[in-house]
């Protein structure tokens, strides 16, 4: 992809690289030899901005906006081929969630990748409600609230009865997971956050 | 060795027929295990994608209980709850700022894990801690008629395999069905990824994915694909008509968990199967495995 690349801001890369710090394992990208094996693996490869690969590059070399802004940690189905194909070792597949993680801090999500970050912020918002996953809620937090696509969810309902008629979709919510310890564990998580 | 069952979202509902099953299989092959209580969501990879390190909490709280309960190992029959918790495990063990953000995290709910409880997917506890030899006693009408394709998919191997076997290549699964009598092939697409969530964020990518998977097994003649998650199961499954008007193709294969086929094999009742769950008509199949043995 030919184009001008821009160095992030001073304070930018400084942010960026101390959180990045803290994730397991972020230490080994330094020795990524760009050999590409995790491009040549990715069953998505395609539809990504810039491959594994290339987004390592680009942290490595200090281009972060890039790299934050790009789909392609978005657009990765965690299948962990890249991470255990990397002859260096790299997590690949974490170092992407991280990239998601650090998108999301920065304010920085690619307006391209709307479905796959909203699907994760509704999940956990039933996670964060319930305790477990409830199917029905998540699919209509995610089609009417999250890509404001209500007309996306009539056209999930044939798949949806199909399951309802099996037993398969659950109409109740869960009621049993944990979701007081739960409230308790990530409200001080998410202070701590906000403090920072 | 006891076990500690963790079910999972899936399977209380969507994956009824999988949980059903695993418990009545473990049963029959004399495998204790006791189901968890007030479990909560593993988090998948959602938590950690939005919190980082903080986000190995939600998964801890289940191991945190577990470790309290005095449990020896977890058990699992959803890959991707035994990554996540598994992973909490690895991390809060080799990584102290994980250990710490963790603990902290799990304290304000009087709750800490110190990284002692493993988790373990049902396939490798059958394969390895049971043995094939126990698989093949418990057999009665075995699965000779049919030709399977054994599907491990991505997670069920990586990135934590060991046990279950090489990443590029895993046999285990074919194994196990191959105890019940089956006939398993051989084809380069049983660990490779079915799309997984994309096939709700990017149905087009998800679809094109599952089709190469279907193309080939269907190609080598296999009457039947058997998974161990229960998001392959419902991605092959319960998208065969879409992708089928997508690619003009006819794709009619069922897609059923190995519990399934075992309980199957072990003789267990359509109540303890739930065969009749499925999406696909699997009465061909149950039919062609019932003249098994002649």
């Amino acid at each position: 992809m030919p184009q001008t690349l821009t160095k992030a801001a001073p304070e930018l890369e400084e942010r960026v690289m101390k959180r990045l710090e803290e994730i397991p394992g972020s230490d080994h990208m330094k020795m990524c030899i760009q050999c590409g094996t995790c491009a040549g693996s990715c069953p998505v490869v395609e539809t990504m901005d810039y491959t594994p690969r290339e987004m390592i590059g680009l942290v490595k070399a200090g281009y972060l906006e890039e790299a934050l802004r790009s789909n392609s940690q978005w657009q990765c189905v965690s299948c962990y081929l890249c991470t255990v194909r990397c002859p260096a070792e790299i997590k690949i597949t974490e170092m992407l969630y991280a990239m998601k993680y650090l998108a999301v801090r920065e304010n920085m999500v690619s307006p391209a990748a709307q479905k796959p970050y909203q699907m994760m912020k509704k999940f956990n918002d039933v996670l964060r409600t319930f305790g477990r996953s409830w199917e029905m809620w998540f699919l209509i937090n995610y089609y009417v609230f999250g890509i404001v696509n209500p007309f996306a969810l009539l056209g999930m309902t044939g798949f949806a009865a199909n399951l309802f008629f099996k037993g398969r979709l659950p109409v109740l919510p869960p009621t049993q997971g944990g979701v007081d310890d739960l409230r308790k564990i990530l409200s001080s998580v998410e202070k701590s956050e906000v403090q920072e | 060795m006891k076990y500690l069952y963790y079910p999972g979202c899936s399977q209380e509902v969507t994956a009824k027929n999988y949980d059903v099953s695993a418990k009545a299989v473990a049963k029959t092959l004399g495998l204790e295990m006791e189901e968890m209580e007030n479990w909560n969501c593993c988090g998948v990879a959602f938590m950690v994608a939005e919190l980082e390190v903080p986000g190995y909490a939600v998964p801890a709280r289940n191991l945190a209980l577990a470790e309290k309960m005095g449990a020896e190992q977890m058990v699992t029959v959803c890959p991707a709850c035994h990554i996540a918790l598994q992973k909490a495990t690895n991390y809060v063990n080799d990584y102290p700022n994980v250990n710490k953000t963790v603990n902290e995290a799990l304290g304000k709910a009087n709750l800490s894990y110190s990284g002692k409880v493993p988790t373990r997917h049902l396939l490798e506890v059958i394969y390895h801690d049971l043995g094939l030899e126990k698989v093949r006693e418990a057999v009665k009408k075995p699965l000779t008629n049919l030709k399977v394709a054994a599907y491990s998919g991505c997670q069920l191997t990586r990135p934590l395999g060991k046990e279950l076997g090489s990443y590029e290549y895993p046999v285990i699964l074919d194994e196990t069905l191959q105890a019940l009598g089956a006939e398993t092939i051989d084809y380069t697409r049983k660990a490779r990824c079915c799309g997984g969530m994309a096939m709700t964020t990017a149905p087009d990518v998800a679809m094109k994915l599952c089709w190469d998977i279907l193309e080939e097994v269907t190609r080598k003649g296999a009457q039947i694909i058997v998974t161990a998650c229960p998001l392959c199961q419902i991605n092959l499954e319960g998208y065969q008509t879409q992708i089928n008007s997508k690619f003009n193709k006819n794709f009619n294969i069922p897609v059923v968990y190995f519990t399934q086929m075992m309980g199957l094999a072990f003789g267990l009742p359509e109540s303890e199967l739930r065969m009749k769950q499925n999406l696909t008509d699997t009465g061909k199949v149950l039919e062609t495995a019932a003249k098994g043995g002649k």
